[in-house]
């Protein structure tokens, strides 16, 4: 086997269903923005919904790496990194909103100082 | 792991381009932590306009849309690209990966005529923190692609002066690996900047 670390071999029929799919699945949300179809909320819903599809059809079609067949090696080193990233970026927007919250919280609204 | 019991002489040379691949692999991943915090940072920046223009005065969707076409299709022809050179078609092969850089270099272009028309109208790094934000990490995926494209040239290069030898397929397998990865991280800038900057 040439390629054994890219898990299952690739074939045309599996590119152009991902190409296929990730047309689908980039065309729906700036369709919604661009004519604004939705109210914003549900519009950041469905734009973060179809990306994390589009992310895990690219890594599945174009990547092939799939949860039975990919080499286990890569399988641990993807969950590793999106673990660190998960700690990192989610910790880093947790403490930085939290800090803007309390920056631009007016003073009146603030708790009751202590002198 | 064969690596830690025989020496590279000792391996055959698919075990080695498997090893490559690999470590190629670990490299993308820490690759993709960079990006991850360059997406924190921008998240972080994005209100941060301090007076200045904000991405709804910036960001125009039909260009974005079409830079995402050009990287997708490219992402489709590299991947026949590999098709072709695993099907022993080295002619195949080069069109396709010519193809591929024209797309790429589409790509670049139009970013690089994004960019220009920002610094033009006094919308430069140096205006606000969004700013800052947007270009350190639209910027840094830009540098990636146009590192791609070199590396698509040495590889057609490569393949015309060499012929489709192991080493050559195992370096145009770490080179459609990459190009795939900055596929993927294009759909985080365009759903994380472009989609929500518009709103």
């Amino acid at each position: 086997m040439h390629d054994a670390s890219a898990g299952k071999m690739p074939t045309a029929r599996s590119y152009l269903t991902g190409l296929a799919l990730a047309l689908v699945l980039t065309a729906i949300p700036f369709v919604l923005v661009y004519f604004k179809l939705l109210a914003a909320t549900a519009m950041l819903l469905v734009i973060a919904t179809a990306a994390i599809i589009q992310i895990v059809i690219h890594l599945k079609y174009f990547l092939h790496i799939n949860l039975t067949d990919a080499p286990r090696e890569n399988l641990l080193a993807l969950c590793f990194a999106a673990t660190l990233i998960f700690i990192m970026v989610g910790g880093s927007l947790w403490i930085m909103f939290d800090l803007h919250d309390r920056m631009v919280t007016p003073f009146e609204q603030q708790p009751p100082s202590l002198h | 792991m064969p690596a830690s019991t025989a020496g590279p002489e000792a391996q055959s040379p698919v075990d080695r381009s498997e090893e490559k691949a690999f470590g190629f692999w670990i490299y993308l991943m820490t690759d993709a932590i960079v990006f991850a915090l360059l997406f924190a940072t921008y998240v972080v920046m994005s209100r941060g306009t301090a007076g200045g223009p904000t991405g709804l005065e910036l960001f125009h969707l039909p260009r974005t849309f079409g830079e995402t076409m050009l990287l997708l299709f490219s992402s489709a022809t590299f991947g026949f690209a590999t098709l072709a050179a695993r099907a022993r078609d080295g002619r195949a092969a080069v069109l396709l990966l010519l193809l591929t850089f024209i797309l790429g270099t589409g790509f670049v272009a139009m970013e690089v005529g994004e960019f220009r028309g920002m610094v033009a109208m006094g919308a430069g790094p140096d205006r606000s923190g969004f700013l800052s934000a947007f270009f350190t990490l639209v910027g840094t995926h830009g540098l990636h692609v146009s590192v791609g494209l070199i590396c698509i040239l040495v590889v057609v290069g490569q393949i015309l002066f060499k012929g489709l030898t192991e080493p050559v397929g195992s370096r145009l397998f770490r080179v459609g690996l990459f190009w795939h990865f900055l596929d993927i991280v294009w759909i985080g800038i365009f759903s994380v900047v472009y989609l929500p900057g518009v709103l």
